[in-house]
């Protein structure tokens, strides 16, 4: 029985790990076109059918070129900063129910874990940063090392109101008391603190200080070549499936489709990825959008409209679930 | 030995040494690294002893607030000189001994602890049929309600105090 | 089933391991450092405790004890960096001014 347990497991983590990284590896094909079309381009063309071989050629790329380590760098924090980063990203996957019942690690508090490594999956940056030994790193890495815990006390309380409302702190429970209505109408200033406190969280425009390229280089990367910039690319894009999927388990009803008679037979997995990939498709829409915020503009936002926001919804959602 | 023990034995022995790398490293950010291996560990020994909010907790709030604190600090301050200088005082083998003493007077303690028989109402199945979450939380906020907010009025005094202190006087 | 005294055991090595890194190192951070590592063995053997004797007193009182860890930890770093302002080092043998 335990065997079975075991081997269930493992074929589990098999197929989810591989779905992840498909995804990876496709959503910056993904990105590019969508930016591309955006901006009136193509996007990329010459690989393959539209492009389509380019994640490939990418990859084999970054795999070969030379591994560069700065003579200055302090060495095995240097080596080990990436690879941080990507365990914290893959690790949450673990506990996001993909449909009814499918989740590798149904514990009682996923969401509890999700925050949990996402606040590990910050020291990767900013210990990248330091071990670089260079100007450029060490300012992306002093960013995101503020910017990181700014953000996690927004996303932390703008998801109390969700374990108020489903009385619990497990993924799964928290979509099945969706059942009748996604908590994104009950909650809309929470999800709206969720969204943005998510952006700032995975670094992504116009909230990447951390690394923007105009001002820093390429902030804590700039120092890193070959597959180490390839694993922070990896952690990067794995964050934004995880928050992703993390906002629409919370906040949009996870596999739960439309009540549709005619849409019955569709299974929910394909519910969850449609709205996972819109989820990501509106990063995209942000990105090529929105100008850079400044830094200190970023800061006060956070300190002085988002948390406070988050704190007043946690209240006002106590209040109701008391009467 | 079952295979709760084994386990225990590998956690036993990997704390003990990763304890020691944190206070003797001479760069504090590798202190600071192994002392995040040592809070994942601990974290581990939380879910064997069925107090799983606690491991959450743990990772959230020390590794995820106190630690990035701390690298902060380290990082503000650029410290550069720590490396080539002597890691500890010069009278350092007399707080060896004082440990030592320590030790010893800890061995005879835990050699005379007698586990009461006089078990509380939380037993792992209490603390199941209600998930950790609610335990914890219905205990906190009835029996521990004053603490609670003693402790909710320290974390103010923190924030004002840190502010106070770290802040540029600007009147001199 | 491990025993109580093997927990205990653990907690008690890892004190003092960080009470001779608070008593011996010079640089300050490293003892903060310490100072954790100190509430954290504190924080294994209370848990072990509440488990053993199935109450739930120890677990709120490690709540506690990560709240005043918490509080501990901003004070202190503070008060190092406000130090540092003046007198640019953090050896504990080579911070003997209070005037700054």
């Amino acid at each position: 029985m335990t065997f079975s347990l075991v081997l269930w497991t493992f074929i589990k983590v098999a197929i989810v790990v591989s779905i992840l990284m498909l995804h990876v590896s496709y959503v910056v094909y993904f990105e590019r076109k969508v930016i591309g079309h955006m901006q009136a381009r193509m996007g990329p063309m010459r690989v393959g059918w539209h492009g389509l071989l380019q994640p490939i050629a990418d990859a084999i790329k970054l795999f070969f070129k030379e591994d560069i380590m700065p003579s200055q760098a302090d060495k095995s924090i240097f080596y080990i900063a990436p690879i941080i980063g990507v365990l914290a990203a893959i690790g949450s996957i673990a506990v996001i129910p993909m449909w009814d019942g499918f989740a590798i690690a149904n514990i009682n508090i996923g969401l509890l874990f999700i925050l949990a490594l996402s606040s590990v999956g910050s020291y990767s940056i900013i210990l990248a940063g330091w071990a670089s030994n260079s100007k450029y790193s060490f300012l992306g890495g002093l960013r995101s090392a503020a910017q990181v815990i700014s953000y996690e006390i927004a996303m932390g309380l703008s998801l109390v109101g969700i374990m108020l409302l489903s009385g619990s702190a497990n993924l799964t429970d928290i979509v099945h008391a969706q059942s009748d209505y996604w908590f994104i109408f009950t909650q809309p200033a929470a999800f709206f603190v969720f969204v943005v406190a998510i952006i700032a969280e995975t670094n992504r425009a116009p909230f990447d200080l951390p690394e923007a390229e105009t001002e820093l280089v390429a902030g804590y990367a700039t120092e890193y070549s070959g597959i180490r910039f390839g694993l922070f690319f990896m952690a990067e894009y794995a964050g934004m499936f995880i928050m992703s999927a993390l906002a629409v388990v919370c906040f949009l009803g996870g596999w739960d489709g439309p009540d549709i008679r005619l849409l019955a037979w569709v299974p929910g997995f394909v519910w969850f990825i449609l709205k996972v990939y819109a989820f990501i498709f509106f990063y995209f829409w942000i990105r090529a959008t929105l100008p850079r915020y400044r830094y200190d503009q970023l800061m006060s936002l956070g300190w002085k409209l988002f948390i406070p926001l988050a704190l007043a919804n946690v209240v006002f959602t106590a209040l109701l679930k008391l009467l | 030995m079952t295979v709760h023990q084994l386990i225990f034995i590998y956690f036993a022995i990997a704390m003990t040494g990763i304890s020691l790398l944190v206070v003797t490293r001479r760069n504090p950010v590798h202190s600071v690294l192994f002392m995040l291996v040592l809070f994942v560990h601990i974290a581990a020994l939380y879910l064997f002893l069925n107090a799983e909010f606690l491991a959450a907790v743990q990772i959230i709030v020390y590794a995820g607030a106190i630690m990035v604190l701390f690298l902060f600090v380290i990082m503000l301050l650029n410290l550069r000189r720590e490396e080539t200088e002597e890691k500890f005082h010069r009278q350092w083998p007399v707080s060896a001994g004082a440990v030592a003493v320590l030790a010893v007077f800890f061995i005879m303690i835990v050699s005379k602890i007698v586990v009461l028989p006089a078990l509380g109402e939380y037993s792992i199945d209490a603390i199941r049929s209600e998930g950790s979450i609610m335990t914890v939380g219905k205990v906190l906020f009835t029996k521990y309600l004053l603490p609670f907010e003693i402790a909710s009025i320290i974390l103010l005094v923190a924030i004002i105090g840190a502010i106070v202190l770290a802040k540029k006087s600007t009147n001199s | 089933m491990v025993p109580l005294s093997w927990y205990i055991m653990l907690s008690a090595v890892m004190f003092s391991i960080g009470v001779f890194g608070f008593l011996a190192r010079r640089n300050l951070i490293i003892m903060f450092i310490s100072l954790e590592l100190m509430l954290n063995s504190v924080n294994v053997s209370l848990v072990a405790f509440s488990h053993y004797l199935q109450s739930m007193n120890g677990q709120i009182l490690v709540f506690f004890v990560i709240t005043v860890a918490a509080a501990e930890a901003a004070i202190g770093l503070a008060i190092l960096i406000a130090y540092y302002k003046n007198n640019p080092t953090i050896k504990v043998d080579e911070i003997n001014l209070l005037k700054g």
